[in-house]
């Protein structure tokens, strides 16, 4: 006799149960549902950015400028130590993140290394020749200069996203120097992307106005400055004016706490304050060089560059230059926001507009209801009862689907819909399988039951083999990257874990039941 | 009591006296798709060229394409595509050939944004891939597609015998690559989803291959005395109502979504629709035959206790 055991059915009844109660959530509307008692499940599915619309973006940080920038600060400090210990030296370059070093006389070697020591574990060197020496980093410093860099980074971004007044953006690492930006409601990220296309990097410092203008043009100037160009004044020419800058005694934007658009002779400018430290150095700069020009740098551009007329001791002061209001608005936040350690390279954009995510949503809503209706009809009309007993595990297999991708948050997208309809069609095979099984063994003379029994077995190695090949490629699609198609791979991997649980185990107590309820002596199927 | 039987059951094809047929078949379907794939090449989809896609829909009157063109055009980022998607309505422009010196490509999109504001439009949905990120993608394709095929022949080869893996991978190369194929001649956009495609009808026709060759297994220990060619076509008619109720309740579903999804999948659901159909025949007249070729009937060698 044909038998299920007590725990299968319980475990039939259980699953289907928070099927049930964990997928109802998602026929309801939310205003409804949050109307209603609180020991209702409330979870609802995560929408995909393709069907709520919104944005996506992959940054990449920058860094190798954040290596080569701190490698530059090396060669600062080693020539440093030469100076202080008198070590004369013909060479000392960066080039590929290696610096060389050619000292003049051998006995200083010792001395050398001596003071090389308190790099200990951040840097590599060896001796070349005799008095050639090779040094860059090792490979655990650079590996926490670019994760610091990365991290870094991703708290500036978090800090301008949140600024912008999005609704629970989504700002994760991907692998090693990729950020992956997910802005639900945003459909027109230009204004984001300009902001986070920003390093931000600020810096107040000194115009030295004994360089001529000969002298900046030739490029032949004393060393202690830099030139750099004006972001947006231009001289009688068009061309951009460019600045001596003086290296020594610079603030950096990094000491300001506050920074906010505001007026100034309606013009609109950015006013800011320093926090102690930096309010200090501002003083004692401003004092030193009262008279002077004191330039904004943001960028490497210089924004303006005023006169020093007396000390600034309260530190606050103002940025002008030419800006529209929204310039200075995005400025200030920026400011607020902190100075990215690298630049950032928007790597890849996908935005869905609102009625692309409805239409999507609407679209797929009707393909699965109506996929689903068509494949109940066909299996009614071709296996009776046997067929309803199917497509009762069809609906239980679907609600369980549902309730899961709920429970684990899994975010559902339109390829993702698509696995679904792929399940639907594909879970009914095992009941396929297991039906035309049965036909089989009642032609070959066995009685219903034994047919029944028979049927499930064969069938079931079958229906085993089958699903895991297909598992095997769904799971391959999550390596695939990007969010919609691992939404699709998703639906499937659970679809068809869901499918083999109902379509076996649930369809198989169904049909026992009604066996023994009316004991036919023939079935038809 | 069922009402309908459009199902044939009790069939006595002999399926495997038309292998030639099959074969044959199968090496001009081969063929064409490799011609295709040579002098067509595939239409590849941004995710793997990189560059913008932009789609945007005309709120009032159509747009007149021309003068879109010609704008658009004049913002010199490269070389401008555009096609009608649905209705008159949906337009989506890509730019995928890019100028010399055009370093920032994603500029175009800000270029062409700014373009169209005179024009009373919604913007439905805009795509950007780096040059970096498309070769990426290339590779995780690749990839995915390669291991999917060595898991499901580790699989098979672990559960059947050697020849079985051989005949139900060669199966399976023969779809990926006709489906690959269809995509070069209709030239549909090829793109991320269309490998997601490939790789389910790589699962799905593995599924029905499995199924018969389990058949296939089952007979011949059955019936130790028929000829190996018999055993298969008693097997291909046993399962046949299987295989065809399968297929059909897969095609039901595929075409629910193709009609009504939308054109944002309806690419992903052709290669899915075309899998369905030619995964189904391979099952039949490539991994069923190859196992007569590879003499895969060991019974009366020292093998036959295993059976």
């Amino acid at each position: 006799m044909v038998q299920y055991k007590k725990w299968q059915l319980y475990i039939v009844i259980l699953f289907s149960l928070l099927g049930l109660i964990f997928s109802i959530p998602n026929f309801i509307k939310s205003n409804t549902l949050n109307d209603l008692p609180s020991f209702f499940p409330k979870q609802q599915v995560v929408l995909g950015l393709d069907l709520q619309g919104g944005s996506y973006l992959l940054l990449e940080v920058d860094t190798d400028s954040v290596v080569a920038d701190n490698l530059n600060n090396l060669v600062d400090e080693i020539r440093l130590i030469l100076r202080k210990n008198k070590i004369s030296y013909t060479q000392l370059n960066l080039e590929n993140q290696i610096i060389t070093l050619k000292i003049k006389k051998q006995d200083k070697k010792n001395d050398l290394e001596k003071s090389l020591k308190k790099f200990a574990n951040d840097i590599e060197y060896k001796f070349i020749n005799e008095n050639t020496i090779i040094l860059n980093y090792s490979d655990v410093k650079l590996k926490s200069i670019r994760d610091m860099a990365v991290l870094q980074s991703i708290e500036v971004v978090r800090r301008r996203v949140d600024e912008f007044g999005t609704k629970e953006p989504t700002i994760q690492k991907q692998g090693i120097k990729r950020i992956l930006l997910e802005l639900p409601g945003i459909s027109d990220p230009e204004r984001l992307k300009k902001l986070l296309g920003k390093t931000a990097k600020l810096t107040f410092q000194v115009v030295d106005d004994d360089v001529t203008t000969n002298e900046l043009k030739s490029g032949k100037y004393k060393p202690g400055i830099t030139i750099l160009p004006s972001d947006k004044i231009l001289d009688s020419n068009g061309e951009p004016i460019l600045y001596a800058i003086k290296k020594k005694d610079k603030i950096s934007g990094n000491l300001l706490i506050n920074a906010s658009p505001s007026l100034e002779q309606s013009q609109p400018v950015v006013s800011f304050q320093f926090n102690n430290k930096g309010g200090r150095k501002f003083g004692n700069i401003t004092t030193k060089y009262a008279g002077s020009r004191l330039a904004i740098i943001l960028d490497n551009k210089v924004i303006s560059a005023p006169n020093i007329r007396e000390p600034i001791t309260g530190g606050r002061g103002i940025i002008s230059g030419q800006f529209t209001f929204e310039e200075v608005t995005d400025l200030a936040m920026l400011l607020r926001a902190g100075a990215l350690p690298a630049p950032l390279e928007i790597l890849e954009e996908r935005s869905v507009g609102p009625s692309l995510g409805t239409d999507s949503i609407q679209s797929g809503k009707f393909a699965s209801v109506l996929g689903f209706i068509l494949i109940i009809i066909f299996m009614t009309l071709i296996y009776g009862t046997f067929g309803v007993f199917a497509n009762i595990a069809l609906i239980f297999n679907l609600l369980i689907l549902l309730a899961i991708l709920t429970l684990i948050q899994a975010t559902l997208t339109l390829p993702g819909i698509a696995g679904i309809v792929l399940t639907i069609g594909m879970a009914v095979d095992a009941n396929v399988l297991i039906f035309e099984r049965i036909k089989e063994e009642i032609k070959s003379g066995l009685s219903p039951i034994a047919s029944v029994d028979i049927g499930y077995k064969q069938a079931l190695k079958t229906i085993i083999d089958a699903n895991v090949t297909t598992l095997i490629a769904a799971v391959m699609l999550f390596g695939l990257g990007s969010g919609p198609v691992k939404g699709f791979a998703v639906t499937l991997s659970f679809g068809i874990i869901t499918s083999m649980f109902t379509a076996i185990m649930f369809t198989r107590i169904l049909i026992i039941i009604w066996l023994k309820k009316n004991n036919p002596r023939v079935i038809n199927i | 009591m069922p009402l309908l039987n459009i199902i044939p059951t009790n069939t006595s094809f002999k399926f495997m006296s038309l292998r030639k047929i099959g074969l044959f078949f199968s090496v001009t379907l081969i063929l064409i798709s490799f011609i295709a794939i040579f002098t067509k090449g595939l239409n590849f989809g941004i995710d793997f060229t990189g560059g913008v896609l932009i789609e945007i829909r005309s709120k009032n009157e159509t747009i007149n394409l021309t003068k879109l063109r010609d704008d658009l055009n004049k913002l010199n980022v490269g070389e401008i595509q555009l096609q009608t998607i649905g209705s008159e309505k949906d337009i989506a422009i890509r730019v995928q050939k890019y100028s010399p010196g055009q370093d920032k490509q994603l500029d175009s999109i800000k270029k062409i944004k700014s373009a169209l504001a005179n024009i009373e439009i919604e913007f439905r949905r805009t795509e950007y891939v780096g040059p970096k990120v498309g070769k990426e993608l290339i590779k995780a394709g690749l990839i995915a597609v390669i291991f999917s095929l060595l898991g499901i022949l580790f699989y098979i080869w672990l559960r059947f015998e050697w020849f079985f893996a051989l005949g139900a991978i060669i199966a399976l190369i023969h779809d990926v690559f006709l489906t690959i194929g269809f995509f070069s001649i209709f030239q549909f956009e090829f793109n991320l989803a269309t490998v997601a495609a490939v790789l389910t009808i790589a699962g799905y026709s593995i599924n029905d291959t499995v199924v018969i060759y389990d058949r296939i297994r089952e007979t011949s220990r059955k019936y130790k005395k028929v000829i190996f060619e018999e055993i298969i076509n008693l097997s291909l008619n046993s399962t046949l109502s299987r295989t065809l109720m399968t297929s059909l309740t897969t095609l039901l579903a595929l075409l629910a979504l193709f009609i009504f999804g939308g054109n944002v999948i309806s690419s992903f659901v052709i290669a899915l629709i075309w899998g369905v159909i030619i995964g189904t025949y391979s099952s039949l007249y490539v991994a069923s035959p190859i196992l007569l070729i590879l003499n895969a009937d060991k019974r009366n060698t020292s093998n036959q206790n295993e059976y």
